[in-house]
């Protein structure tokens, strides 16, 4: 047959003969050099483009690492206190935990002031909570005299960070000359130190940036994710698992989807408002609490989890439905025993990176009042708390000094959260993947 | 073994009835009326070219065609006289007594135990480990896979060569105890050395189960088949012993393919 073809197809007036091509012809060797020429140029552009987008990443972390590293430190002075039982309003003999915890510890500064007014602009207001907390461990301190060291006040600190320019006119610096003497002559003296600041990881926030600290904002987050987490996992996974294996393909299932994907790319604001409509107004939950915050999120990070499970659902090849159904398994256990596990991996990668996105919302937070200006950490599910990205907003906001520190020491955190988060989800995937 | 003779009823009747059983996917006609009998004691094979419908017939017998939305069955199929189509019948405890083997190996990417035991477990065919695990040493040796996995039943069954994935399959079908083994082209993914052992197989198995096995390769269809069926359109053109099929097939279609002027 194909020879056929071939002796009828022969040489022919119509056909004219075709000449031989020449590989080497300078045509073709131009031809050769403009290819290499695109390709390097595309490679260039990829490097380039890569380039960039490096640089803005090194720029972005290294100016937050430089402001925010100076917020996990803190500047203590060292002053003698006398720890007087008339000062802090005790009676004589021995005080129940109560008396101690009520004590007026502020008090115990004031013969440090007398010597030197100076020292209150030195000493943080808040300086007194650590004499309470030697007191309470060691009540045998009553009476003594000890050498303590106190959390300077923001301006000292900045002064010991270096922060400050002391060439600068007086008037325009935010610390006097008098405060700068004060300074040196306390650096002189032994009695100024910097060190690890644990009250920016164990405190609240503050009117006073030396005592503002993240773990109340860090928890409120927490406790928000927890209540995400609950909520929009399961059900995500649930509707991608019925959407994906049981729904009929039919012109409702069509517009479930693609309202699934409108509403992942719908501002997070919007989703505030909702929240704030329905959560706050109809069903009249708590202001500001984690419920009301996670319940927006979960809201926010649902149709992200139900596109990821599909996805990952998806990916499960057939023939391993086929293989479960082939030897009596019924569609449950199809999905349950075979389906799910091996899309596990793919849903909980997906759902990282949504509880991820959600962490580091904050307008939807705005919304639902989680902006309060909070000074302890919230108790549980329903307490007033606020967010770890909207306390960085209100900082940010704030125009004292230190707080510049903060904000970008709380950024710190929770980009290693996020990064924590992403590192578990990279980790699943590798540790679970399945291939075929 | 005297269930599979009770069960099997050798020489005592077809074990399934087609009667003009008609698949449409949507408005096309895949299957025009086919009527046919398998018997225990017999391979019965499907042969035709790509596209004739074979695979499709046979999914009906363990109704897998139940899984694709636009397929629509209609006819009589019967499993012991039954009507697997009745809404009496329900479809998974029939697809356990009807077990299947798919073109590709599909071994769950389980253990190899798990693979084999699954069946049986979520049938409740064994009331415990001992006998969940001579279930499944019965099933790898009537494979022929035991001696090549006794030492590594903890193992992937998805590390396992392709011939052995499949043997495992066809374990994993026996292991749920079936009447009716279908399989779709069951060698078309192995090499020649792990196709004549799962054809080796095959001839092991016969008589224990009704064995259908659709294939494309015409000499698989005469070594391991008795029964031989000729599907050309969505019709099933000729249908008789294999030797006569392959020898002195009555309709010049039939003859045509197997001489292999097309297909």
């Amino acid at each position: 047959m194909t020879d056929a073809g071939i002796a009828l197809a022969g040489p022919g007036p119509a056909v004219p003969a075709r000449t031989a091509t020449d590989w080497k012809s300078a045509a073709m060797r131009a031809r050769v050099r403009a290819r290499y020429r695109s390709e390097q140029w595309f490679r260039a552009l990829g490097v380039l483009a890569l380039a960039i987008a490096g640089a803005f990443l090194l720029f972005l972390l290294g100016t937050i690492v430089r402001d925010g590293w100076r917020a996990f430190q803190q500047t203590e002075i060292e002053v003698p206190i006398r720890f007087d039982r008339a000062l802090l309003g005790l009676p004589e003999g021995k005080p129940g935990p109560q008396q101690l915890q009520s004590g007026d510890y502020a008090n115990l500064l004031d013969p440090v002031l007398a010597a030197n007014p100076g020292m209150g602009r030195a000493i943080s207001e808040g300086a007194w909570v650590r004499l309470r907390t030697m007191v309470m461990k060691d009540p045998a301190l009553l009476g003594q005299e000890r050498k303590v060291w106190l959390t300077a006040t923001s301006n000292f600190d900045l002064l010991a960070k270096g922060s400050i320019d002391r060439t600068a006119d007086e008037a325009d610096r935010r610390v006097s000359d008098r405060d700068i003497a004060l300074f040196d002559q306390l650096g002189r003296e032994g009695r100024l130190r910097t060190g690890f600041n644990w009250q920016f990881l164990t405190g609240s926030d503050s009117t006073v940036p030396e005592l503002a600290g993240i773990w109340g904002a860090l928890k409120g987050s927490l406790l928000m994710i927890l209540v995400t987490l609950g909520l929009a996992f399961p059900v995500g996974v649930l509707a991608a698992v019925y959407l994906e294996e049981y729904a009929p393909r039919n012109r409702w299932t069509d517009i479930v989807e693609v309202s699934i994907n409108n509403l992942a790319a719908v501002p997070s604001i919007i989703f505030g408002l909702l929240g704030l409509a329905v959560f706050l107004n109809v069903l009249g939950m708590p202001r500001s609490a984690p419920v009301v915050g996670g319940l927006t999120l979960a809201l926010m990070t649902l149709p992200v989890i139900v596109i990821a499970a599909r996805a990952a659902l998806k990916s499960v090849p057939p023939s391993i439905r086929d293989a479960a159904l082939g030897i009596g398994a019924s569609r449950v256990q199809v999905v349950f025993h075979h389906v799910l596990p091996l899309a596990l991996p793919g849903i909980m990668t997906g759902t990282i990176i949504g509880v991820a996105r959600a962490l580091g919302e904050t307008a939807p937070l705005l919304m639902i009042g989680m902006r309060a200006f909070l000074t302890d950490a919230p108790d549980g599910f329903d307490q007033p708390a606020t967010a770890l990205p909207v306390q960085i907003f209100i900082w940010s906001d704030n125009v004292a000094r230190g707080f510049v520190e903060k904000t970008s020491g709380a950024i710190i955190v929770l980009l290693l959260l996020l990064m924590a988060l992403n590192a578990i989800a990279i980790w699943l995937r590798n540790r679970y993947e399945v291939r075929w | 073994m005297i269930e599979a003779g009770l069960s099997g009823g050798s020489n005592s009747g077809p074990k399934m009835t087609a009667r003009d059983v008609h698949v449409f996917y949507g408005e096309k006609e895949a299957i025009r009326g086919v009527s046919i009998d398998i018997t225990t004691d017999e391979v019965t094979a499907f042969i035709g070219p790509s596209g004739c419908g074979k695979s499709t017939f046979l999914r009906c017998f363990n109704r897998m065609n139940d899984t694709v939305a636009s397929a629509r069955v209609t006819g009589d199929i019967r499993l012991d006289s039954e009507d697997i189509y009745s809404p009496e019948m329900d479809v998974v405890q029939l697809r356990a007594r009807v077990g299947m083997v798919f073109q590709k190996p599909n071994p769950f990417p389980k253990s190899i135990f798990e693979n084999i035991a699954y069946g049986p477990r979520i049938h409740g065919l064994a009331s415990g480990r001992s006998e969940l695990e001579g279930i499944v040493e019965q099933s790898l040796q009537r494979a022929g896979l035991w001696n090549e996995v006794k030492d590594r039943l903890a193992e992937p069954g998805t590390a396992l060569s392709g011939g052995q994935q499949q043997r495992l399959c066809i374990a994993r079908a026996i292991a749920v105890d079936p009447e009716v083994i279908l399989m779709d082209e069951p060698c078309s993914a192995l090499d020649p050395i792990a196709t004549a052992k799962v054809e080796e197989l095959i001839d092991d198995l016969r008589g224990r189960y009704a064995i259908v096995i659709v294939t494309h390769n015409m000499q698989q269809a005469a070594r391991v088949s008795q029964k031989t069926a000729f599907f050309h359109l969505g019709e099933m053109v000729e249908y008789g012993a294999t030797r006569d099929i392959f020898t002195n097939p009555r309709e010049t279609r039939t003859k045509d393919y197997i001489t292999g002027r097309y297909g």
